[in-house]
């Protein structure tokens, strides 16, 4: 396995067949080789239970590898964990806040774990990243009072108490409302071109759509692909999608001109594999057919339809 | 990226807060691209050498900002006051009062002559249960309590370090210990001395000291007392490292307390007593004599460092190894 060091002499994140074997038996991730290019936001993707948290766990040194290896900014973990932590933040399967203590205290402790962290910026530091998430006014008031969304927040602050050289960020929308989610969003875009290379876990293919560069798709602890965003859903072909209320005629047309795998949906839509062609020629085609057309586009693949190539299911649990 | 600091002084060191780490951080997270990672290696930054002491600092404030460590404490205050004012009624209806019964040393009765035996007394009620029970609920509740409202593991990626959060942990269930013990005196010596007279006393040997010296000697019970707590707070934290829930690491450690002081008291297991955490507590008495006798004191206080030794270890052993999952 030593054919790639070109990609990983950049790469923020490497693993070499890394397994996790839970006590208990439950193999939850298997032979993961994962690469984190640097200065990527990478999209970690995966249905329920597929062992994205179990990988984050042991990048970030809290549980130990049954087998295979991890390096994180050039160090091994876990045993390299406490040199490269600090340079690291983290959300890891939501937040975890001292009910009794205020958002801001909860973030002073937090700072004060690390044994890194200047004490003399402490205070100016946790104010600046509770106003980076737009928490500064509710800072004063017990954490056992934040709603979900706060909560989730106040976590993502603690990751960003000091300019860090990756992010890792376990669904760090879930909880947020719609506003909340595109904050997050633009936060992870400015923060990536700062520099910070941002490894993001979510069962959300939008999400990972719109923010990432980078994908890799977990299923059953395997890692079924990585690579650019582009690249994954250029891999899937787009459909050509006619609109229209003679479906007959318009199935009859796109046939001619060669398109495949035809289907007829809900009425006025047509859609099918678009032919090796001129698609003007195709719709001048169905208009001198006589057929009326509403709608005429080429719908691109989205990551969905590449995971349903890839997998050859739907996005569901594993048994 | 190595760049040490040299001088930590406060002050203009580095123009804007928090600029620092973005100085380095965001530079080098850029070119890392293009140059190996490896060549990040070595120590991330330049720590002031007693930055890593504002973890135990802020363990401190967290600990004694939690309402359960507050009640325990105001349980532990009110004791002396309740015995206080019980002997006091007592003495109020005829100056026969009983004494001589219960807990060891027959200070109860001389409380009515002077204050000062009230500390004695309260630290022989609450040294048996009260106290060591304070003592398991914190203790306890220190690595699981974390564990299970998923604190531990953002402590563990802040970096904490594992050994550093357990000796942490320690410091502060020690510290913990230790104001609970003055807690019960100081609240001792306050009801004692507004409701009974201060002075002169007599030693348990029949001779007398001065009011002074008495003092003294009960500051040096006090801190006995509290050594005495060092073997259970080992106990406890070594539970709490073996579950992921605050609740039952609290009540197994007060559980093994209660079972270890019943077992004390069985006369067929005296080969095995000696060995039980609990069982020359009650020795800090010997401190009332003249001169005092030492040799059960230093056992006590031998059994708690060996119990802090082969517990401590067993909470690093576990602590450093396991899986952090909650
Ligand atoms: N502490 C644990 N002990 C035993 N098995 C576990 C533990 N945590 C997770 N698992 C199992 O490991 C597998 C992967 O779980 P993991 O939490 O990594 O999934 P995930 O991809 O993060 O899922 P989700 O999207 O629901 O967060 C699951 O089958 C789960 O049941
Ligand atoms: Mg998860």
């Amino acid at each position: 396995m030593e054919e790639r060091p070109a990609a990983e002499a950049g790469a923020v994140i490497v693993t070499r067949a890394l397994t996790k074997r839970y006590r208990g038996g439950q193999l939850a991730v298997d032979g993961l080789d994962l690469t984190v290019p640097a200065g990527s936001v990478f999209g970690f993707l995966g249905p329920n239970g597929s062992g994205k948290t179990t990988t984050i766990r042991m990048l970030m040194g809290l549980i130990e590898p049954t087998s295979g290896s991890a390096r994180v900014l050039g160090h091994p973990v876990p045993r390299g964990a406490r040199a490269v932590l600090p340079r690291v933040g983290a959300l890891i399967e939501g937040p975890a806040l001292y009910g009794f203590l205020t958002g801001r205290d909860n973030l002073l402790r937090y700072d004060a774990a690390d044994p890194t962290a200047d004490p003399r910026t402490r205070r100016t530091r946790v104010a600046d990243a509770l106003e980076r998430v737009g928490l500064a006014a509710a800072a004063g008031r017990k954490a056992k009072a934040y709603s979900l969304g706060m909560k989730q927040r106040l976590g993502l602050a603690a990751a960003l108490l000091q300019p860090r050289a990756l992010l890792v960020l376990d669904e760090p929308t879930n909880g947020l409302d719609p506003q909340g989610m595109r904050e997050i969003r633009s936060l992870i875009r400015e923060l990536a071109s700062d520099g910070t290379t941002v490894f993001l876990s979510s069962h959300l293919l939008d999400e990972i759509e719109q923010v990432c560069t980078h994908v890799a798709v977990m299923a059953r602890g395997r890692l079924l692909t990585q690579g650019p965003v582009a690249e994954l859903a250029a891999g899937t072909r787009g459909r050509l999608v006619v609109t229209t209320p003679d479906t007959a005629d318009a199935a009859r047309v796109l046939k001619e001109q060669g398109a495949g795998d035809i289907a007829v949906a809900d009425g006025d839509r047509v859609d099918a594999e678009p032919p090796d062609r001129d698609l003007a020629e195709v719709s001048a085609a169905l208009v001198r057919a006589g057929v009326r057309v509403r709608g005429f586009a080429v719908e691109r693949a989205s990551l969905e339809d590449a995971f349903v190539a890839l997998t050859g299911e739907g996005f569901d649990v594993a048994g | 990226m190595s760049r040490a600091e040299p001088g930590v002084r406060p002050g203009a060191g580095h123009g804007e807060a928090g600029a620092r780490p973005a100085a380095e951080a965001g530079a080098d997270a850029g070119p890392r691209a293009s140059g190996p990672v490896g060549t990040v290696a070595g120590p991330p930054r330049g720590p002031g050498p007693l930055w890593t002491l504002g973890l135990f600092r802020s363990e401190l404030l967290t600990t004694f900002r939690r309402w359960r460590t507050l009640a325990l404490l105001g349980v532990l205050a009110a004791v002396p006051v309740l015995v206080g004012i019980a002997v006091r009624i007592e003495t109020g209806d005829g100056p026969a009062g009983g004494g001589g019964h219960g807990d060891g040393p027959a200070f109860i009765s001389q409380i009515t002559n002077n204050g000062l035996f009230l500390v004695f007394t309260a630290l022989a009620a609450t040294l048996p249960f009260f106290l060591p029970m304070a003592i398991g609920v914190v203790a306890g509740d220190a690595i699981a309590g974390e564990a299970s409202a998923g604190t531990l593991r953002y402590l563990l990626v802040a970096p904490a370090g594992r050994t550093r959060l357990l000796l942490t942990k320690y410091a502060t269930t020690t510290a913990f210990c230790l104001v609970a013990t003055l807690v019960v005196a100081v609240s001792a010596l306050t009801t004692g001395a507004l409701l009974f007279p201060l002075g002169e006393l007599t030693t348990i040997s029949g001779t007398r000291i001065g009011f002074g010296e008495g003092l003294l000697r009960a500051l040096l019970i006090a801190l006995v007392v509290a050594a005495s707590l060092i073997g259970v707070a080992a106990l406890g934290l070594f539970v709490s490292t073996l579950t992921n829930s605050g609740i039952a690491a609290m009540a197994t450690t007060v559980g093994l307390l209660i079972t270890v002081q019943i077992l004390d008291q069985i006369p067929q297991l005296q080969a095995i007593q000696p060995y039980f955490f609990s069982h020359y507590w009650l020795s800090f008495a010997d401190l009332m004599r003249d001169p005092v006798y030492w040799d059960d004191l230093l056992r006590n206080l031998g059994i708690q460092a060996v119990y802090a030794a082969v517990f401590g270890s067993a909470a690093w052993a576990r602590f450093t190894t396991r899986d952090v999952t909650a």
